[in-house]
């Protein structure tokens, strides 16, 4: 080969791809510069370690496209037994959708409804306490850059974003200069509510080391003060948060000009749930007689607040819907996928981009691994190891393009970096619809 | 209940190195040091003897595990735990989710008592 040709093939192997979209965390942020050297990430301009580690371990795995019990098979022969499985169930269920897109989202959906099964989404063990809170409460709410131009007081409670959200601070709440945050960190006030004293605690100006299951208290003492409640000194004892230092706090809450509190697992994961979740935005709510405040939850995946779109515009609600009668029905804790594997009602599972065999109860893992279940994965996860029926899938955003929603619910595509020999999650579970349908209308007609 | 154990409260979070391992792959060792590491007090850990990389015993009425600990140093007040969340501490979460969907997965009450190979 010539210098000249030997020049043009490695130019052509390297790619910059610019503007593109990280979905590590529900920051989704959307300025990577990436480099593609033959089919990997080597450079991911922008991206934080998170972002990194997401760009660089996505290269393509050599493994079989379909598995049926961990042989390797076809892809038409797994969509024909994925298809059987769902079909066979009594009472299938579909779950995860967190790290796919919108666009692979609604055909698991249309799925469901074709087999009258039950669709759940990661929100289930992440926020959706919080999305119950919102049909309780309602949500005052706003996108990120209007935080990042407006928010002058900032108070993370229940989160540690410079771990699970790194860019968080330095894009949108608390580093950035914004239209009316000229002078940018020092126009703002930061506080850390958490019961740990975590790495985010030093970016905080002051930190409320709170007991273990009193957030709720905490912010029913808060709301309180919003309305010049007298509120008795024992808060102290249930929560380790002084009244001197909650009123000092208020005083300093109601001269803000635009607030915000970004809440996380914290309160949703703790005693209380959905009534932590709720107690906080009716606090944000409350402190609207005075000033303008917000409250939006720390979403921790690149699309789990694109699911929660897709499955509402879709059925009308959130997560956890039953569709075993023809109609949507809402109810967690009895349609919740964590409840429905605990207590062995579930018979078969569709498991889309989540990894449930590491990070669902013991219960709900035991259950789950002893039922048939099909799984897209684009890595050999717990869950994948597990299944009956498992398909490589591309990964969104760096083979596959579409659409996911950040955690401020802006909607953002995906600029892929190189292609897949993996088919995505989009085509996949397309195919399986189709099989669905074909089968359910020959059916209908014989 | 045994003599030498103590009630906890364990909080399973997530940590940079869990975040940036995880995509390593589940089976990384970074990933399985990370989800299997204790953090606890230190003043906790002296009062039960321990040295970072002791293994203690952590248990509930759902599960029972062996992982070593490590000092929290400034982080954990007395009588908190953290530990990456992921296998080890799936383990010790129930299925009840009190008709939310979610289960008891920050705050959980165990019980710790230092493993008897410890002191080999």
């Amino acid at each position: 080969m010539s210098t000249a040709e030997q020049a043009e093939t490695a130019a052509a192997q390297l790619k910059i791809v610019k503007d593109a979209t990280c979905t590590f965390c529900g920051c989704v942020c959307d300025d990577m510069e990436l480099t593609v050297e033959n089919d990997r990430i080597t450079k991911a301009k922008n991206a934080c370690v998170l972002g990194k580690a997401w760009f660089f371990n996505h290269h393509i795995e050599q493994r079989p496209q379909a598995t049926i019990e961990g042989r390797a098979v076809s892809y038409d022969e797994a969509i024909a037994a994925a298809a059987d499985i769902l079909l066979e169930a009594s009472y299938p269920i579909t779950y995860g959708l967190s790290d796919t897109t919108c666009e692979a989202q609604r055909v698991a959906v249309a799925i469901t409804d074709w087999i009258g099964g039950t669709v759940d989404t990661t929100t289930s063990v992440c926020h959706g306490p919080s999305g119950m809170a919102f049909q309780g409460v309602g949500e005052v709410t706003c996108s990120l850059g209007e935080i990042k131009n407006r928010a002058d007081f900032v108070i993370f409670w229940g989160g540690n974003p410079a771990e699970s959200h790194p860019r968080h601070f330095t894009k949108y709440s608390l580093m950035p200069k914004g239209e009316f945050i000229p002078n940018g960190r020092k126009d703002r006030t930061a506080v850390l509510i958490d019961v740990r004293r975590t790495k985010s605690a030093k970016a905080a100006d002051i930190f409320l080391q709170i007991k273990p299951r009193s957030d709720f208290e905490l912010a029913w003492a808060l709301r309180g003060l919003t309305k010049g409640v007298d509120i008795d000194p024992d808060i102290e004892h249930k929560t380790g948060i002084s009244l001197e230092t909650l009123t000092d706090m208020m005083d300093r809450m109601k001269r803000a000009k635009f607030g915000a509190i970004l809440f996380g697992m914290g309160l949703t994961m703790t005693r209380g749930k959905h009534i932590n979740s709720e107690a906080v935005l009716a606090l944000a709510r409350d402190m609207n007689q005075h000033t303008r405040w917000v409250a939006k939850p720390m979403r921790g995946h690149g699309n789990v607040t694109g699911a929660d779109n897709v499955v509402s515009w879709s059925t009308g609600y959130p997560f956890g819907v039953s569709l075993t009668r023809g109609y949507p029905r809402f109810n967690p804790g009895e349609f919740t996928t964590s409840d429905v594997l605990a207590r062995g009602e579930a018979d078969a599972a569709l498991i889309v981009a989540s990894d449930p065999m590491s990070n669902f109860s013991q219960p709900a893992r035991e259950h789950l691994k002893n039922i048939k279940s099909i799984v897209l994965d684009p890595k050999l996860s717990e869950t994948a190891k597990v299944a009956t029926v498992a398909f490589t899938t591309s990964t969104y955003g760096i083979n596959t393009a579409g659409t996911v929603y950040r955690m401020d619910d802006v909607p953002i595509p995906l600029r892929p970096a190189f292609d897949s020999p993996y088919k995505s999650d989009y085509e996949i579970l397309k195919a399986i619809e189709h099989r669905i349908r074909e089968r359910q209308l020959s059916a209908a007609v014989s | 209940m045994n003599q030498t154990s103590e009630n906890y409260i364990l909080i399973p979070g997530r940590t940079s190195r869990q975040g940036t391992s995880l995509n390593q792959g589940k089976d990384s060792t970074a990933y399985r040091e990370e989800i299997n590491t204790l953090l606890m007090n230190p003043q906790d850990m002296q009062k039960l003897g321990l040295a970072d990389g002791d293994r203690v015993r952590m248990w509930n009425d759902v599960g029972n595990v062996v992982v070593p600990c490590k000092s929290g140093k400034q982080e954990l007040p007395l009588g908190m735990l953290f530990i990456s969340y992921g296998d080890i501490s799936s383990r010790l979460m129930g299925g009840e989710t009190h008709g939310s969907g979610m289960p008891d997965s920050k705050g959980l009450d165990v019980s710790l008592e230092k493993h008897a190979d410890s002191d080999d």
